[in-house]
């Protein structure tokens, strides 16, 4: 285990396609041990931003810092990324999925996935071409809360889902967040029932921060909700 | 613990003030153990970090102490419920001046709709929690 104080240190962080600037400069600093939101519209940078840290997009400048380490095949293995875009064989069974993912990664825990399945109420025997977007969306979590990894990515898993699937999902990072050990970056366009999850938030706007911030503090010194500042900042 | 959370105040204060009520109306006594943080925070679905800063700021106030290894468990000192208690009072009569003056009565005309109020209640019409 690492003994760096901070997960993920990010400096002025550029990304251009062809035609649109997707990242103009982007900082921050997670401790350890915390839930931040990456916050904001569609369109603004944020599954850019979260596939520059898992090593998926190449940056065009700035820099990035995971666990005290400039990226690399190490650092990756630290990382538990799940996508916006769906990765799941659909041929598979719940169970295969969880046997298949578990030989990827030396920080499996099986006991834990069990009790996650239980948990998101899904059945190993399902295939996954028979499940909902909700119920695929819980088990996508599962493969990452299973892992003891340092640095957990979640890029939209409240989008397109039931409010059941989204409660469980809530529930579900709040029982397995690993404290100390562990930090998750938990992207959304949608705060709604979600906030009360996040240590501090980062609200993106068209490639650049736009607000940061402990959540806590922002609800003190505006008296309001992150809902109701996300809906001001992006009305 | 049942919390109806408002998101535009800091979640630790609300659950400071959830224990303080159930402190002072006896519901949690001198001695009795608060859930595991952890245990609190999956059942109010908040950050485990919220809960645990809720949790050191009341052993900062002198509401709760921790053992080391046993849990976190209300203060036995002198007064501890008398204390809060006394805080509840005085923070609700405060709101409550506040709103009879903001629709313009004097604390004469106040006083004589609580002692209604009471009186009501004690004949069975009103509604006792």
């Amino acid at each position: 285990m690492t003994t760096a104080e901070h997960a993920l240190v990010v400096r002025d962080l550029r990304k251009r396609y062809s035609q649109v600037e997707a990242l103009k400069g982007i900082s921050m600093t997670l401790p350890r041990g915390e839930i931040w939101g990456l916050l904001g519209p569609n369109g603004s940078g944020k599954s850019t931003f979260l596939k520059c840290v898992a090593g998926l997009v190449k940056p065009d400048g700035g820099e990035i810092q995971i666990l005290g380490e400039t990226p690399s095949r190490r650092t990756k293995a630290q990382i538990a990324f799940v996508p916006e875009v769906e990765s799941l064989y659909r041929w598979m069974t719940v169970g295969q999925v969880l046997d298949f993912t578990a030989a990827f990664f030396d920080d499996w825990q099986p006991e834990t996935a069990l009790e996650l399945l239980e948990f998101m109420h899904l059945d190993g025997k399902s295939r996954v071409s028979s499940l909902s977007k909700g119920m695929r969306t819980r088990l996508r979590l599962i493969l990452a809360l299973a892992r003891r990894a340092p640095l957990v990515l979640l890029d939209e898993p409240f989008s397109g889902i039931d409010p059941s699937s989204r409660d469980r999902i809530v529930e579900g990072i709040i029982r397995e967040f690993k404290g100390e050990e562990q930090t998750v970056l938990i992207s959304t366009h949608a705060v709604g029932d979600t906030e009360q999850l996040f240590d501090s938030v980062v609200f993106l706007a068209e490639g650049r921060v736009a607000l940061q911030g402990s959540a806590e503090e922002l609800r003190r010194s505006r008296g309001r909700s992150i809902n109701d500042l996300f809906k001001e900042v992006f009305p | 613990m049942d919390i109806d959370f408002s998101t535009s105040i800091p979640i630790y204060l609300q659950i400071i003030s959830e224990f303080k009520r159930q402190i002072a109306i006896g519901q949690l006594k001198p001695g009795d153990r608060l859930p595991s943080q952890r245990d609190l925070a999956a059942e109010l679905k908040v950050n485990a970090n919220t809960v645990q800063r809720a949790y050191r700021e009341m052993e900062l106030l002198g509401l709760v102490e921790t053992l080391r290894g046993q849990g976190t468990f209300v203060c036995r000192g002198e007064g501890v419920v008398e204390e809060t208690r006394r805080e509840l009072l005085d923070s609700l009569v405060a709101e409550f001046v506040a709103a009879m003056r903001s629709l313009g009565l004097g604390g004469q005309e106040a006083l004589e709709l609580v002692r209604k109020g009471f009186a009501e209640t004690a004949a069975g019409k009103g509604v006792e929690s």
